[in-house]
């Protein structure tokens, strides 16, 4: 029964949309000339959903994302809830001030007192007030493999979460929610561990030389022909660190006179990397094909800022899916777009890459698409390889360039052999080239769970947002002080979750995030959704209720 | 419009006058009747025109003074022609063939003591392997249990589930080690001062940065958008002039400077020359003009001091002096990662405003635990120090007499650098010749490497020069055969 209603929901709501994008067809394509099918005017300018296929054309299969509106009351509670925090908040600071409340923050030297504020003690007014109340739900310290199952070390604190102590007891086999462990390769047995032994015995654990002047291993040069393999593409290039692919790499591409155009929910990553390329950069909403081709016609038609000079290159930077929607890209409208605009695309597959399509290729793999359409293709190794770095792959004139180009290649010390190793030997085993269905017997693992897991969470009536597809699955919470509680709650009951809040995401949008891995069984995802998520009976949704009423 | 105005102006006050005496002339006091009749006296005419011109001056004040846009605005098919004739520049500009950095040289196996490069053995004095740590055994074995322990990677930030105990121990033996507060790591060398920095420095900030600071510091000051001040590489005079300079427009600000955090960032050891910053004459800048010093000591970290503390333990500064130490975990400690240390009030701050720290991957286990061990190494075994400063005594005087190459650098930094004495007058052509010096070198089995920096993105691009990397693994014979082999190069290839 509850199924039923599940399809009824998904379908009512693809229904409504397609009908809506079929009607702009008639006229939008041709008297505006833009590529992509422009939305009614008189739609709702804040529809929490400009993830609506438009052009149903272009996808090979339904694309099903669900951002559910925030229910009025939730969102007034979540503000009185701020306003409360705040008020208490001054209060406290004024107690510290007067010293009648204990100051637990480090101090300045006293030799340096009358030097100017290292920072400025109202920038941390949030942390103070609001996240230190509650940071008891991060960082906590793992002691064993970080797999479907992790041993924590238990923490006290004697003084609300300002200092911890360590108890000395171990919580044993807490259910590990957090972990982008997709395709369960964090793992301290098997033929990736027994590789990685191996290369740590060949060769030691650093490098102590950069790529360009003496630390180019044999190790480096196999490892990158094979994720150009396993990618489709020409020529790959790895580096040690997936944030540093990122923010050293984008500079070498683009520079003064390109235009950068950046999705709003880009990492931090990619947008430290368009800031430091001195590119302008200019921010499209998330996911919305719309904004990004007036963006892009605008752009083309206007030139640069002031001298009106055309763009040198426009570069489109987009991530596969995004860890904080679990949303996807939409890439098939968006390489429409780059084909027609002529603009380059950087698509940055951190989660994706293992974790998305048939053969774990990432996004492209998913939609069906050909990898030579994107013209960057990167990736991390950290998520669904479970070991570190990142990749660049692309035309063999790409990464010829990058080569000689990259911060990277020319200035970091090359990546670790073990890493290198652990990636090679899971890469093989996605691939099958180790003889085994190992890889893809977890593939299809990841995807029933993954699917498995959205539906009875659907079926409880939580607001879950994102795609279906997407391994990533944030449980909305809202209120701020929920966080705290939903962690430790479920804590208790031995499972680790990740609780997000602001500013990673917007003000009244805290969250619970659940990344689904293909080593989780089934029992274990029972457990969790029997837990019966104390606490946070507000965030049922009001349309699943009335459907399941019905 | 003015002309209009112009000519009516008169007008106007003709009869502004006229309503005015009116009203003087019944008398001092002003009454609102006679106001009133007076402009039912004025002809009527002289209203109306008033009235337009009231509301003329009315219109002319609110509306805009141009109109940008009205003049060009494009149909929908002239954006499409423009559309279709822009023609974006290819993604990547073709290399030519050539290119110095196209073909790496491929290393096989370990890259420690002995190396082979494209296939042939040679002793490696390329790799910042100082302490010898790359394949020592005990860091080897520290590894594998931690791998067989957690596996290697860490799936996650160090936030969501992606801080273990082996973090948490070295961090505080970093501490430990190097006598301060508090210790941070990151899971990259490059990015640890590169976040560093920008989680203090903000838009207006001011930074003083040595001219020959390397590539990572230069990337954080760009990251920062902090104002920038770059004094002549290692003149604390020049540093002076900049500091009193700013001092001057402090006093004249003074509301501005309150606000406005000064940074000196200077490098330990510079990896690009060599040299020692003078950090007693830094420190006492830093109190006179009240700037905090942020130090980077990759090259000098474990190798410079009496038990490897680097920089200050070398000139005997309190190492609370400096507000924060930054160091790559990737040269003397022979893993990789970075980490930076100094007081909690200092390095707290960068657990939520360090980008790479907070949005990136922590450092595999297996890497943290064998930096454990080598700080373990480090500190049994502080006799290694001087041992290594006579090792680096030995490779300076011979290296003083190569004929046609200048040696840059302290006599006891670890990395060398070795210039052409003259220069052909092409940056090309002289690198082309030193690289034929590695080649020769290479092929008598010593393996040394080019200096490489990118040039177009350096703030001041270094000379080109031959890096020597001394390490403690090498012998008395080694060096000497090394030393020979490069006089030998440069006797035939200089001349």
């Amino acid at each position: 029964m509850t199924e039923s209603s599940v399809n009824k929901l998904l379908n009512g709501d693809s229904c409504r949309r397609t009908s809506n994008g079929l009607k702009t067809s008639k006229n939008g394509f041709v008297k505006n000339h833009c590529l992509l099918q422009q939305p009614h005017k008189y739609r709702r300018p804040r529809d929490k959903n400009p993830n609506v296929p438009h052009n149903p054309s272009l996808y090979k299969k339904p694309f099903v994302e669900s951002f559910e509106e925030t229910p009025l009351m939730v969102a007034v509670l979540t503000y009185m809830g701020y306003g409360i925090l705040t008020i208490f908040g001054y209060l406290r600071d004024f107690l510290r001030q007067w010293n009648i409340e204990k100051r637990h923050i480090a101090r300045e030297r006293d030799e340096q007192k009358d030097f100017v504020p290292l920072y400025q003690d109202f920038e941390n007014f949030y942390n103070r007030n609001l996240y230190i109340r509650i940071r008891d739900n991060w960082n906590r310290p793992v002691c064993s493999v970080p797999g479907p199952k992790m041993d924590l070390i238990e923490r006290s604190t004697p003084n609300y979460n300002w200092t911890f102590e360590y108890t000395g007891r171990v919580l044993k086999d807490v259910l590990n929610l957090g972990s982008y462990n997709y395709l369960g390769f964090a793992e301290n047995k098997g033929p990736c561990a027994d590789a990685a032994i191996e290369a740590t015995q060949a060769y030691g654990v650093g490098v102590g030389s950069t790529r360009c002047e003496m630390g180019n291993l044999d190790i480096h040069e196999e490892l990158e022909q094979l994720v150009a393999r396993f990618l489709g593409v020409e020529s790959s290039m790895a580096f040690g660190m997936g944030f540093a692919t990122n923010s050293m790499n984008i500079p070498a591409l683009t520079g003064k006179g390109c235009l950068i155009l950046s999705d709003e929910l880009n990492h931090a990553s990619l947008v430290l990397g368009a800031r430091l390329s001195s590119s302008t950069i200019r921010v499209f909403k998330h996911n919305n094909m719309q904004s990004l081709e007036k963006l892009l016609r605008d752009a083309i038609v206007h030139g640069q800022p002031r001298t009106h000079r055309p763009w040198k290159k426009i570069l489109i930077v987009v991530e596969g899916i995004y860890s904080m929607e679990g949303s996807i890209v939409r890439l098939p409208e968006i390489i429409a777009l780059k084909k027609h605009y002529k603009a380059y695309l950087y698509l940055d597959e951190a989660h994706s890459i293992g974790a998305l399509g048939p053969n774990g290729k990432g996004v492209v793999d998913y939609f069906g698409l050909d990898p030579k359409d994107v013209d960057i293709m990167m990736g991390t190794f950290t998520k669904s390889f479970g070991a570190a770095g990142g990749y660049i792959g692309g035309k063999k004139e790409l990464i010829d360039y990058l080569r000689c180009h990259s911060h990277s290649a020319v200035y970091a010390t090359s990546m670790s052999p073990p890493v290198a190793q652990q990636i090679i030997t899971s890469m093989k085993i996605i691939m099958g080239e180790d003889g085994t269905t190992l890889g893809a017997d977890r593939l299809r693992q990841l995807h029933e769970n993954t699917t498995y897991f959205r539906r009875k969470l659907h079926d409880m009536g939580l607001i879950i947002y994102g795609n279906e597809d997407s391994p990533v699955i944030p449980m909305m919470l809202y209120m701020p002080a929920k966080i705290g509680a939903f962690g430790r709650q479920m804590l208790k009951k031995n499972i680790g979750i990740v609780g997000v809040g602001f500013p990673a995401t917007p003000i009244i949008e805290s969250r619970a995030r659940f990344c689904v891995s293909a080593a989780h069984t089934r029992e274990m995802l029972n457990t969790v959704t029997r837990t019966k998520f104390p606490r946070i009976q507000s965030n049922y949704s009001p349309i699943q209720r009335a459907l399941t009423e019905e | 419009y003015t002309i209009i105005i112009y000519l009516s102006y008169p007008i106007y006050l003709s009869i502004m006058r006229g309503v005015l005496s009116s009203i003087m002339a019944s008398g001092q006091q002003w009454v609102l009747v006679e106001m009133v009749q007076a402009f039912y006296e004025a002809p009527a005419y002289h209203l109306i025109l008033e009235g337009i011109l009231i509301l003329w001056i009315i219109r002319l004040l609110f509306s805009k003074t141009y109109k940008l846009h009205e003049t060009y605005k494009l149909t929908e098919n002239e954006k499409e022609d423009l559309i279709e004739e822009w023609q974006p520049e290819p993604l990547v500009p073709t290399l030519s063939k050539d290119h110095p950095s196209l073909s790496y040289d491929i290393v096989t196996g370990s890259p420690s003591h002995k190396i082979i490069i494209n296939g042939k053995e040679c002793i490696n004095f390329a790799s910042f392997n100082f302490l010898g740590l790359l394949d020592n055994e005990r860091v080897k074995q520290k590894a594998l249990s931690s791998l067989k322990k957690y596996g290697v990677g860490t799936c996650g930030p160090r936030g969501f589930y992606g801080t273990f105990d082996v973090h948490l121990e070295l961090e505080s033996r970093l501490a430990n080690f190097m006598q301060t507060e508090e210790a941070i790591i990151y899971s990259y060398g490059f990015a640890t001062i590169a976040s560093a920095i920008p989680a203090y420095s903000k838009r207006g900030d001011i930074i003083f940065v040595d001219e020959a600071a390397c590539f990572s510091i230069q990337k954080g000051l760009q990251a920062s958008r902090s104002f920038i001040k770059y004094f002549k590489h290692n003149d604390m005079k020049d540093l002076e002039r900049l500091l009193k300079e700013q001092d001057l427009e402090d006093q004249k600000n003074p509301r501005k400077a309150r606000v406005t955090r000064k940074f000196i960032v200077v490098e330990g050891l510079f990896i690009n020359t060599a040299d020692i910053c003078p950090l007693p004459e830094l420190v006492k800048l830093k109190y006179k003009y009240k700037v905090r010093i942020f130090l980077e000591e990759s090259m000098s970290f474990g190798v410079l001091g009496e038990h490897g503390r680097g920089v200050t333990e070398h000139f005997g500064v309190n190492i609370d002096d400096i507000d924060l130490i930054s160091a790559n975990m990737e040269n003397a400690v022979a893993t990789v990662g970075g980490f930076c240390c100094g007081r909690s009030f200092v390095i707290d701050h960068q657990r939520l405003s360090g980008q790479g720290y907070c949005f990136s991957a922590s450092l595999p286990p297996m890497l943290a635990a064998a930096a454990i061990e080598a700080l373990n190494i480090m500190e049994e075994d502080p006799g290694n120090r001087s041992f290594f400063n006579d090792c680096l005594n030995v490779a300076l005087c011979l290296c003083d007499r190569i004929p046609g190459l200048r040696l840059e650098g302290e006599p006891f930094a670890p990395a060398l650098h070795l210039q052409l004495e003259k220069s052909s007058g092409s940056r090309e052509a002289d690198m082309k010749l030193l690289r034929s010096i590695i080649d020769y070198c290479l092929n008598r089995n010593v393996a040394l490497t080019l200096a490489r920096y990118l040039e177009k993105e350096e703030r001041f691009l270094p000379t080109p020069s031959i890096r020597v990397v001394v390490t403690v693994q090498q012998t008395e014979e080694e060096i000497q055969k090394a030393v020979s082999c490069i006089v030998e190069a440069a006797s035939v290839l200089l001349q």
